[in-house]
C-alpha cells in the first residue's frame, strides 16, 4: 500500500487540489482515495490502468467535498489561495511574461475545461482513459479539450495575448 | 489544406485537429500519430496550432508543479485509518500495486523518454519510499502492511532456478507506452527490475523448458518496438 501511495499521492493530490481548490480538502481527499483504495482492491480487475482507477476516484470524492461545500465557500478569494499568485494575465502581458499569462488563464479556466485541460497534458492520459476517468464518451472528450482550448485563447486574447490561434 | 483547416476552425474542428493535444502529449496510438505526423507535415496552420497546443502543454505541468505536494500528515490520517479498518488478506493489495498497467501508469510519456536513465530512477525511487517508510516510527496497520510489500519486491528481484524464465530486455526508442503495455499483456510479462536502459522481465509463473525460452526469446526478438533480448 506505501508503495502505491508513494508513487501516487502527488498525482492525486495535484489532480484533487486543482478539482476543488482548497488544499485542505485536497489533502484530506488523499487519504478517503486511499482508503478506497484499499478497501476496493478486490474489485480492481487490471483492465485500465491505476491511476485512471485512482484519478476517477479522485475525481468522484473531489465532486463529492464540493457538493458538500456551500455554494459561496467556493469563491475566487478561496481559489487565490491555494492557486497560482503570479500576476493578473494583462500584467503579466505587459511584463511580457506570456507563461505567466497563460498559467493564469489556464487557472480561469471553468472546472469542467481545467480537469480535462490536467488529464490530458498533465497526468498524459488517452482519449479512453479521460473518458473513463469523466464518464464521458470519447467524441465527447475530444471536443471538450478542443473548445476548453478555445476558452483558453479567448481568455488569453482579453488579456492581450495573441498566439496566431484560432 | 490551409484553407480547410481555417475553414474548420470556423465551424466544426477536424479529427486531427482534435488528436493534437494527445500528441503533442505522447499519448496517441502508433496509427494516430502517424497519421498526425503526416497531416502536420502537409499543412502549416496545422502546425502552428500545434505550436500553440506545445506551449499549453508545457505551461500546464509547469502550473501543476507549482502545487506542491501533500503534507506526511494526509499519509499518516491514511494508516491511522487503514489501521482501523478490520484485518484483511494483504496479497490483494500487493497484486494491483505491481500489476504492469499500475507500473507503467506511474511513468508518464515525459518519463519514459529517458529511458536510459528510466530504470535506474524508477528503482531508486520505489527503494526511496519502502526504505522512507520502513525507517519511519510505525503504527501498528503500517507494520502490518509492511510485511506484505517489501518481502513482494525481494522476491521478485531474486530470481532462481525452476523459476519462470526472465530476460534483459531494451525497447526500441520509438515504442510507445501503450505498445511496451500490450506486450508486456500479450506475454503474460512483467517488470522485475531495470538497469542502464534495459527492463529485467519475467515471463508468466512457471518454468520453461530450454527449447521454450529460446523460443520465446526468438518471437521476441522479432518484436518491432524490441531491439534487444537476452535471457537472464
Amino acid at each position: 500500500m506505501q508503495v502505491l501511495y508513494g508513487r501516487h499521492h502527488v498525482r492525486v493530490f495535484r489532480f484533487g487540489l486543482r478539482l476543488v481548490r482548497d488544499e485542505q480538502i485536497a489533502q484530506d481527499l488523499i487519504s478517503e482515495v486511499f482508503l478506497d483504495v484499499w478497501r476496493q482492491a478486490g474489485k480492481f480487475e487490471g483492465r485500465s490502468a491505476v491511476t485512471t482507477w485512482l484519478l476517477a476516484i479522485t475525481r468522484f470524492k473531489a465532486l463529492s467535498a464540493l457538493r458538500r461545500r456551500k455554494d459561496g465557500e467556493l469563491d475566487d478569494e478561496a481559489a487565490n489561495a491555494i492557486e497560482d499568485t503570479s500576476d493578473d494575465p494583462e500584467i503579466a502581458v505587459a511584463k511580457k511574461d506570456t507563461g505567466a499569462a497563460l498559467r493564469k488563464c489556464l487557472s480561469a479556466l471553468s472546472a469542467e475545461h481545467r480537469e480535462i485541460v490536467d488529464l490530458v497534458y498533465y497526468h498524459e492520459k488517452s482519449v479512453e482513459e479521460v473518458a473513463e476517468i469523466v464518464g464521458i464518451p470519447e467524441n465527447t472528450v475530444k471536443t471538450r479539450l478542443f473548445y476548453a482550448r478555445k476558452k483558453l485563447a479567448e481568455l488569453l486574447k482579453a488579456a492581450g495575448v495573441e498566439r496566431g490561434w484560432p | 489544406m490551409m484553407a480547410l483547416s481555417k475553414k474548420m476552425l470556423e465551424e466544426e474542428p477536424s479529427e486531427i485537429e482534435m488528436l493534437l493535444p494527445w500528441h503533442a502529449a505522447g499519448t496517441l496510438n502508433a496509427r494516430d500519430a502517424r497519421r498526425v505526423e503526416e497531416a502536420l507535415a502537409r499543412d502549416p496552420e496545422l502546425s502552428r496550432q500545434y505550436a500553440v497546443i506545445r506551449e499549453e502543454y508545457a505551461e500546464t505541468i509547469s502550473l501543476n508543479e507549482t502545487l506542491g505536494a501533500p503534507s506526511t500528515r494526509a499519509m499518516q490520517k491514511l494508516f491511522a485509518a487503514i489501521d482501523a479498518e478490520p484485518a484483511r488478506h494483504p496479497s490483494i493489495l500487493s497484486n494491483l500495486s505491481f500489476r504492469f498497467s499500475g507500473f507503467f501508469a506511474s511513468l508518464s510519456p515525459r518519463t519514459l523518454a529517458w529511458s536510459a536513465s528510466l530504470g535506474a530512477l524508477v528503482l531508486v525511487a520505489q527503494a526511496g519510499v519502502i526504505g522512507a517508510v520502513l525507517t519511519k516510527d510505525q503504527g501498528p496497520a503500517l507494520a502490518s502492511i509492511n510485511m506484505d510489500e517489501p518481502e513482494t519486491i525481494t522476491r521478485d528481484l531474486a530470481g532462481s532456478v525452476g523459476q519462470p524464465p526472465r530476460a534483459f530486455v531494451r525497447f526500441a526508442p520509438e515504442a510507445r507506452m501503450a505498445d511496451i503495455n500490450a506486450l508486456l499483456d500479450s506475454y503474460k510479462a512483467s517488470i522485475v527490475g531495470a538497469t542502464g536502459g534495459m527492463f529485467r522481465l519475467q515471463f508468466g509463473d512457471k518454468a520453461m523448458s530450454k527449447d521454450e525460452v529460446a523460443g520465446l526469446m526468438s518471437k521476441l526478438r522479432g518484436e518491432k518496438i524490441v531491439s534487444l533480448a537476452e535471457p537472464q
